[in-house]
């Protein structure tokens, strides 16, 4: 079979990889990058649970071919830490036990970050419809969007 | 997907021709949203995917001739961020903007709902309410279709052979003008229509209705326009009288099936409960436009 070459940036460094021309970006992440944060949860663009950010919008890698992602500037889970120190997000996840079996978190997290780029004072209703998209089945997203929501706030704060 | 093919053409007429070669197996690749589930699914056979993504005007919303040019594969969350199309269409953007999560919205595209040709497809009644059209490119050129004839049996187009709709255009607006789409949905997001109602309307200067269209999703093989509905608004001041003929019409042109998301009976009485509220939003906007 041809496998397509593509040739990308994600998170920030210059990839390239070999494609089945039917492999969606999130295979393409997990199988040829190795990048297994991303997961997939329904593979039909209803769970988030492969939330990435390509060329600043919020999608579903699932949702996405391989092959379309030539040129482009993704952006994934792998990518939020700053070295160890982790992203206001991740740690304020930690702190409000926003998550319990994980599998949701690293699309739960690429969403809100997405949210408090564009939005970084969001009321809880526009937190909770902006993660519509993200499901999951363990926390009842009360701690969920409250770690979002206090992120926020401490992001705000430090860019003051 | 092993005899799947991927080509990303970087004009209309490329893409035309690739279509054409790819026969029947051949699909466009817009926003993936629908398309992607299909062939994961099995319920389309893998063939050539060409990716319309790469064509210049293909994604973009620009000002012409008093109206709206949208590229075909534009996204619904760059189609909610334009503030002058938001002012002009009000309902054609909550349309778009309705369907789907966040994620969604970074890909799906109007010309992909209209052309996955489902009745009950969110953008669709806005869009044929606000008298689109669509231009389509095709191997023989370009011709210039009403949003209406696209879709002509669940998940059927009048599309030919080659042909892909390259963009959509909405009108210029006359002075008090308003569109507005409500559907319904058992939760708040994430569903699909049960039954989706868009109403587009213009007052004259006295305040009276002049002109209405009236469209209806999911209540029927394929969106519907209905001429009764609008024709019960135009002379009035979308009164209780009108509301409660618009109210009959609407539910007078519903042939809905039973399913899962509601029974026949059930989408057509929400039918004409629909059209009310939508009128009242879309009048109260044109209202606010004198």
């Amino acid at each position: 079979m041809i496998r397509r070459h593509v040739s990308a940036t994600v998170n920030g460094d210059p990839v390239e990889f070999l494609s089945h021309p039917g492999a969606t970006l999130l295979d393409a992440l997990r199988d040829e990058l190795s990048l297994t944060g991303s997961k997939e949860g329904c593979g039909s663009g209803d769970c988030g649970a492969c939330s990435v950010i390509v060329d600043g919008r919020l999608i579903c890698s699932c949702l996405m071919l391989a092959a379309e992602a030539e040129g482009r500037r993704i952006q994934t889970i792998e990518g939020m830490a700053d070295g160890s120190a982790l992203h206001p997000l991740q740690q304020k996840f930690l702190d409000h036990a926003a998550l319990q079996c994980g599998f949701c978190t690293p699309g739960i997290l690429m969403a809100a970050k997405a949210l408090l780029e564009a939005n970084p004072e969001p009321t809880e209703t526009e937190t909770r419809y902006w993660l519509a998209g993200n499901l999951c089945r363990c926390t009842g997203y009360d701690k969920i969007v409250r770690a979002v929501m206090d992120a926020a706030a401490e992001m705000r704060q430090v860019r003051v | 997907m092993s005899q799947l093919d991927y080509v990303a053409p970087a004009s209309a007429e490329e893409a035309a021709r690739a279509l054409a070669a790819g026969g029947t197996l051949a699909k466009v690749l817009a926003g993936g949203t629908d398309l992607l589930v299909q062939l994961r699914a099995g319920r389309l056979a893998p063939g050539t995917i060409v990716d319309v993504k790469r064509i210049p005007g293909v994604i973009g919303i620009r000002e012409e001739d008093g109206g709206f040019v949208i590229g075909g594969a534009t996204p619904g969350a760059l189609i909610g961020e334009h503030e002058a199309l938001t002012r002009a269409w009000p309902g054609v953007v909550e349309a778009a903007t309705l369907i789907g999560s966040t994620q969604i919205q970074g890909r799906a595209s109007l010309a992909g709902n209209l052309c996955n040709a489902s009745p009950a497809a969110d953008s669709v009644p806005a869009l044929i309410a606000a008298s689109a059209t669509c231009v389509v490119v095709g191997p023989e050129g370009r011709r210039t279709v009403a949003a209406d004839a696209i879709a002509v049996a669940p998940g059927l187009t009048s599309l030919g052979p080659g042909e892909f709709v390259f963009e959509i255009r909405l009108p210029p607006r006359p002075p008090r003008s308003a569109d507005a789409y409500l559907r319904s949905i058992p939760r708040t997001e994430m569903d699909i229509a049960v039954v989706g109602a868009g109403v587009n309307l213009s007052l004259d200067a006295g305040g009276l209705v002049c002109e209405a269209r009236v469209a209806l999703g999911a209540v029927a093989p394929t969106v519907i326009l209905s001429e009764a509905a609008a024709a019960a608004l135009v002379g009035t001041r979308v009164d209780e009288a009108a509301l409660a003929n618009l109210d009959a019409a609407a539910r007078e042109a519903c042939s809905p099936i039973s399913d899962k998301r509601g029974t026949a009976l059930f989408r057509t009485k929400i039918a004409g409960v629909l059209a009310r509220r939508t009128a009242i939003i879309a009048f109260a906007r044109a209202g606010e436009r004198a």
